[in-house]
């Protein structure tokens, strides 16, 4: 047989040996150009002081300095501090909420659950018209609240440039909450039964239970879940757009859409670079300490 | 767990049960209530839209908005409706689907049954792409799509997705592999299998489960993808949500339309909404994964 020679099985070994490398060169290759010098690449340009093309042009923090006069970027960064601190907020109580009542013996519980879960496979794009139209200030909940008797009522803040921005929470939150029940319920069930009977023996009332055992222990579910929350609301773009366009005016701009505007419809690409670095040093600031702390708890807890 | 607060609540009695039930169907309502003004709208006719309440039912029921949308509703120049859009979505998420996935089913495969020095650092170098906002890689694929000959075109699309899909496959397909044990790759190989042999005989029968969550994940992901749509196509080219926001954001006679928005927005939803209606469990699963390592 064939499979016997030398030679055949000194080639099998040797494949053995290099293709399991050579299987991970396109992916390995593709994220070094496409992850790392594209990263490198970006914070080259804002320190360049390309316009419409980019240019090698070497202008130190320049583009920085304009970034930081500029109006509409401090608006921006406003914006998503609001979005996000109320985003994730609202996320992470509604889903506790939920996810706490669903934990008590629920009949249909599966379907609660799918239907809770639903809006995340949605487009943003597709939420964000669907809001728009529900709090459409002539024909949509607000018409629905007044013809239900109470005709003074007024809600229109897609068209108010100071209260915009909530209606990008009201459907934002909408998007992930179910998402958010649903990592804390399975936080939920991973939890050792015997602890809490433990406790309740000892004569520990339920709220008791849940605020000094079953809250703290869902800690990790916290942690992956403000990760999540957080980087998304960094991202968050398409909701912005379909829902109120960044308007009325630019009282709704959010650095993604600062960073797509400036970068590709007004020829500001320095611009548009330094404040996408600056939002890649956003999510690695609001991660960082999150990581620290993780390492430090399982460092500690595996010292025990 | 759930015997433990089952006594607590039975304690707290029926009118805590109640309560609970009250609260959980009231959010369900919540949910679904835009689901609902969607659908309701979509059947709508203009003079039902205006004249009526936003929760109230179509009657008659009118299936204009659907066509309109489908086929001739405008979207920024063209008048043409979504359809071509819907088809060009699906153009390049099937290759990119399907590409990120047999790439991240196969680095998980050399990742974890073939682990060599460095190993270790290619995953991390994979993953590093799961966290960086993609604003930072925009401007460089314009310029790299451009001089590649891809700019405007469903095929850069599909490298686009398919490149910042495989960190995601990847870690998935990974994490999956881990907990097959590795007696039954060595047993392939004392039998003559080679890498790709084992791959195709042992790993492949096994990964139905890891394979669906990639797919779908993966699927939800570019179908509902914005960004790179708008950021690296136009005109004619442009992927279905595209089209949808700049179907609400032109209207050819100054009135809204809101039946075909609504309809435009059903139409756009509908493939993912009957994947996760379909294969929710794995899509769970997937988001789960995401969550925890990504």
């Amino acid at each position: 047989m064939a499979d016997s020679s030398p030679n055949v099985a000194l080639l099998q070994r040797w494949l053995d040996r290099w293709l399991p490398k050579l299987s991970l060169i396109p992916s390995g290759l593709a994220s070094l150009i496409f992850i790392y010098a594209f990263i490198a690449w970006t914070i080259w340009l804002s320190f360049t002081s390309s316009s419409l093309l980019p240019s090698n042009n070497f202008a130190g923090l320049k583009e920085y300095d304009v970034l930081f006069q500029l109006d509409i970027w401090w608006v921006s960064v406003a914006n998503l501090a609001i979005f996000g601190v109320l985003y994730v907020a609202f996320c992470l109580a509604i889903g506790l909420f939920l996810a706490i009542l669903l934990d008590q013996k629920i009949r249909a519980e599966g379907w609660l659950r799918t239907i809770y879960l639903y809006p995340l496979a949605l487009s943003l794009v597709v939420t964000g018209v669907v809001w728009k139209w529900m709090l459409n200030p002539s024909l949509g909940l607000e018409h629905v609240v007044q013809s239900l008797g109470w005709t003074g009522f007024s809600f229109d803040w897609l068209i108010d440039p100071n209260m915009a921005i909530y209606t990008v929470v009201i459907a934002a939150v909408w998007q992930a909450s179910g998402f958010v029940t649903a990592l804390f319920l399975a936080g939920l069930r991973g939890i050792d039964s015997s602890i809490i009977k433990a406790a309740q023996m000892d004569g520990a009332s339920l709220p008791r239970v849940y605020l000094s055992i079953i809250i703290p222990s869902l800690r990790p579910v916290f942690f992956s879940a403000v990760i999540l929350l957080v980087s998304l609301a960094i991202k968050s773009f398409d909701l912005v757009i379909a829902l109120t366009g960044g308007g009325p005016g630019y009282s709704t701009w959010v650095p993604a859409i600062f960073m797509y505007d400036f970068g590709f419809n007004r020829g500001q690409i320095g611009l548009g670079a330094a404040a996408a670095t600056l939002m890649m040093a956003a999510v690695a600031l609001a991660m960082l300490p999150m990581l620290f702390a993780e390492l430090k708890e399982r460092r500690d807890g595996r010292s025990h | 767990m759930a015997a433990a607060t089952e006594d607590g609540i039975q304690r707290g009695g029926l009118i805590a049960r109640v309560l609970i039930y009250g609260v959980l169907i009231f959010a369900a309502a919540y949910f679904l209530l835009p689901l609902y003004v969607m659908l309701t709208t979509s059947f709508k006719t203009l003079g039902q839209i205006s004249g009526g309440s936003l929760l109230s039912l179509p009657s008659p029921w009118s299936t204009e908005g659907w066509s309109a949308a489908w086929s001739s509703a405008c979207t920024g120049g063209d008048c043409t409706g979504l359809h071509q859009y819907f088809w060009n979505s699906v153009r390049f998420t099937v290759p990119a689907v399907l590409l990120s996935t047999l790439f991240g089913a196969i680095n998980g495969y050399a990742l974890t049954k073939w682990r060599f020095r460095g190993s270790e650092l290619i995953f991390a170098l994979l993953l590093g792409g799961t966290f960086v906002p993609f604003q930072m890689f925009l401007l460089p694929m314009a310029n790299v799509l451009g001089k590649l000959g891809l700019a405007n075109s469903l095929a850069g699309l599909t490298l686009v997705h398919t490149v910042y899909g495989i960190a995601f496959t990847t870690l998935f397909c990974r994490n999956y592999y881990v907990s097959i044990p590795d007696e039954l790759v060595k047993a392939a190989r004392i039998d003559g299998a080679g890498f790709f042999s084992t791959f195709r005989y042992v790993i492949l029968p096994l990964s139905t489960p890891i394979l669906m969550v990639c797919i779908i994940w993966q699927f939800t992901q570019i179908w509902n993808d914005f960004l790179f749509g708008v950021v690296f196509t136009s005109g004619g080219s442009h992927p279905i949500t595209v089209a949808l926001n700049n179907l609400v954001n032109t209207s050819s006679t100054g009135i809204k339309r809101y039946n075909v928005d609504m309809a435009g927005a059903i139409i756009t939803a509908l493939p993912t909404l009957v994947v996760y209606m379909v294969a929710g469990r794995y899509f769970m699963r997937g988001l789960t994964a995401g969550a925890v390592k990504g």
